[in-house]
């Protein structure tokens, strides 16, 4: 094990359009622990693990894994780097052409040239761990959210890789699937050694299974540390955040003129008659 | 600067950065089709590509052929009333022969093969990259390129030129239905017309020059299309008329080109 965290995020710019999103994070993401990297809504945080997939590239930066730049690589090699990684979406991103098993059986037969017998064995293993060995013949049209997150996280293990990424894992679930997720990353986590990046804003979840918190504003990285160093943080910003006040350094309202100017001023109400 | 300058300055600035987005959508798209196209052939590949000629090719078939028995008896009904005008109705054969194998055939079987299987085609892979199936699969380490895009490309290539024999041959035989069996043109000379008058070169291998043409032109416009789009369902609708609009323009002017070299002696 080397010093250098796993994950290296150097000095990254990136903008969309004339929208600045990065402007200037730094990150470091350690071997074997889980990090988390939280912000409120629309700060990046998916842009950032799509930056450290390799499927957008920074205006200016490095992101280096495990020693390889990702952006200087060829796409033979970054998809060889890939096979290292596993990404649970959003979304979940399951293949709707695929049932369940064949889902998590997609990237070992791509990728090794095992007997069909070893791929099954060790399908119905990843799908026990999650809970869904019976569900292995339904359809991903028949999952439920939480079901087919976690058909997807059997998936992103499938290959045993060493990297995870988890893009808002527990948004859009219920209190019960919810428990599920955080207990099975937690339990990957250890069991398999694995390196983790959580992207949420769910704190009270996010903070169970951290080890060390990045949180992101305003394109840049605004605190860091462990769960328990942020909960008891100064800065205005981080406090709103992790104690989720409505008001704040981040406003309630989106920027307008004032409360009178748009309804009871003269213009207000010839414009609307 | 005066404002009538700088307006109609400001309005050039928006036609050149229109015509550089063109180009480099056409960049994109040539660089796509090579980078798709041209891929090692596999086993899995095979497979895939199997059934996608199921769905684009075998799916297609009823629609091509219903439209061709009629696109020949409709040729042969109207083709009866002028021939018979000069006693030339023994050439009904011939006509109703070439004028499927040169022209409607191609055309008419690319223009349905765009609105059947060439919108299907956007609406999927537009759908699978708005659930981020695409990304998903990029992050397994596989080029959906290669996993999606080239297996549906091949198998339009491939189903379209298939499907237009097969339109002209029905058609050939609805000519044969409405002229010989209903309107009472001699059998024999509808047959003997026809052998003496097409041939296999200028005719047969044209008409088929021009369904790869067209085949080539319209799956990579669909399957561009889908790849490409803005991943909402408004992106996903867009898309799926841009597929039929540009196809059909596509095809009925590259008909034009293709014709002039062939058969108008340029």
């Amino acid at each position: 094990m080397t010093d250098a965290g796993f994950i290296e995020i150097e000095n990254v710019h990136f903008s969309r359009g004339d929208t600045d999103i990065f402007r200037g994070v730094s990150l470091s993401i350690p071997r074997g622990k889980v990090t988390a990297i939280m912000g409120p809504s629309g700060t990046g945080k998916t842009t950032l693990l799509k930056l450290i997939g390799g499927q957008l590239a920074p205006d200016s930066g490095r992101v280096i894994i495990d020693g390889q730049d990702v952006h200087q690589l060829s796409r033979k090699a970054l998809f060889r780097l890939r096979k290292r990684m596993g990404m649970l979406f959003q979304s979940g991103a399951l293949f709707s052409d695929l049932d369940v098993f064949e889902n998590v059986a997609f990237p070992i037969r791509v990728h090794t040239d095992l007997p069909d017998a070893m791929v099954r064995d060790i399908v119905l293993l990843k799908l026990q761990a999650v809970g869904l060995r019976g569900a292995r013949h339904l359809m991903t049209s028949e999952l439920s959210g939480g079901m087919a997150r976690r058909v997807a996280l059997a998936r992103a293990v499938a290959l045993d890789p060493e990297l995870i990424l988890y893009d808002e894992p527990f948004v859009g679930q219920d209190p019960i699937s919810m428990g599920v997720l955080v207990q099975l990353i937690k339990r990957l986590n250890q069991a398999l050694s694995l390196t983790s990046v959580v992207v949420s804003h769910d704190i009270k979840e996010t903070l169970s299974i951290a080890d060390y918190l990045y949180l992101i504003a305003d394109g840049e990285v605004v605190a860091h540390g462990t769960p328990q160093s942020l909960d008891v943080h100064d800065d205005p910003r981080v406090s709103q955040f992790m104690h989720g006040e409505p008001d704040g350094p981040v406003p309630f309202h989106y920027p307008a003129k004032s409360l009178y100017d748009d309804i009871l001023s003269e213009d207000a109400t010839i414009r609307v008659g | 600067m005066p404002e009538h300058v700088s307006q109609s300055l400001a309005r050039i600035t928006r036609l050149g950065r229109r015509c550089c987005d063109v180009l480099e959508a056409l960049g994109r798209a040539g660089l796509f089709l090579v980078q798709s196209a041209f891929s090692m052939p596999s086993r899995e590949g095979f497979r895939l590509w199997l059934r996608q000629m199921h769905f684009v090719g075998v799916l297609s078939l009823a629609i091509v052929l219903v439209s061709g028995l009629f696109i020949g008896m409709v040729l042969a009904l109207q083709g009866y009333t002028i021939l018979v005008d000069f006693g030339a109705e023994q050439a009904l054969g011939q006509m109703v022969a070439l004028s499927l194998l040169r022209e409607l055939a191609p055309v008419v079987a690319a223009l349905l093969f765009a609105g059947r299987a060439g919108s299907a085609l956007t609406a999927e892979i537009g759908l699978m990259k708005a659930t981020e199936q695409l990304t998903s699969m990029e992050m397994i380490g596989v080029d959906p390129l290669r996993r999606v895009v080239a297996p549906r490309l091949w198998a339009g290539f491939i189903s379209l030129p298939i499907l237009t024999v097969g339109f002209s041959v029905v058609g050939i035989w609805g000519g044969y239905l409405v002229g010989v069996e209903w309107l009472g043109v001699f059998e024999g000379s509808y047959w003997s017309n026809m052998q003496a008058n097409v041939t296999f070169i200028d005719d047969i291998g044209n008409g088929i020059i021009k369904s790869l043409v067209f085949a080539v032109v319209v799956t990579w416009i669909a399957v561009f299309q889908g790849y490409d789009l803005v991943p909402t369902s408004e992106g996903i609708s867009r898309a799926t008329t841009r597929t039929v609009v540009y196809s059909s323009l596509a095809v009925l002017g590259l008909d034009f080109v293709l014709t002039a070299v062939m058969f108008g002696g340029l």
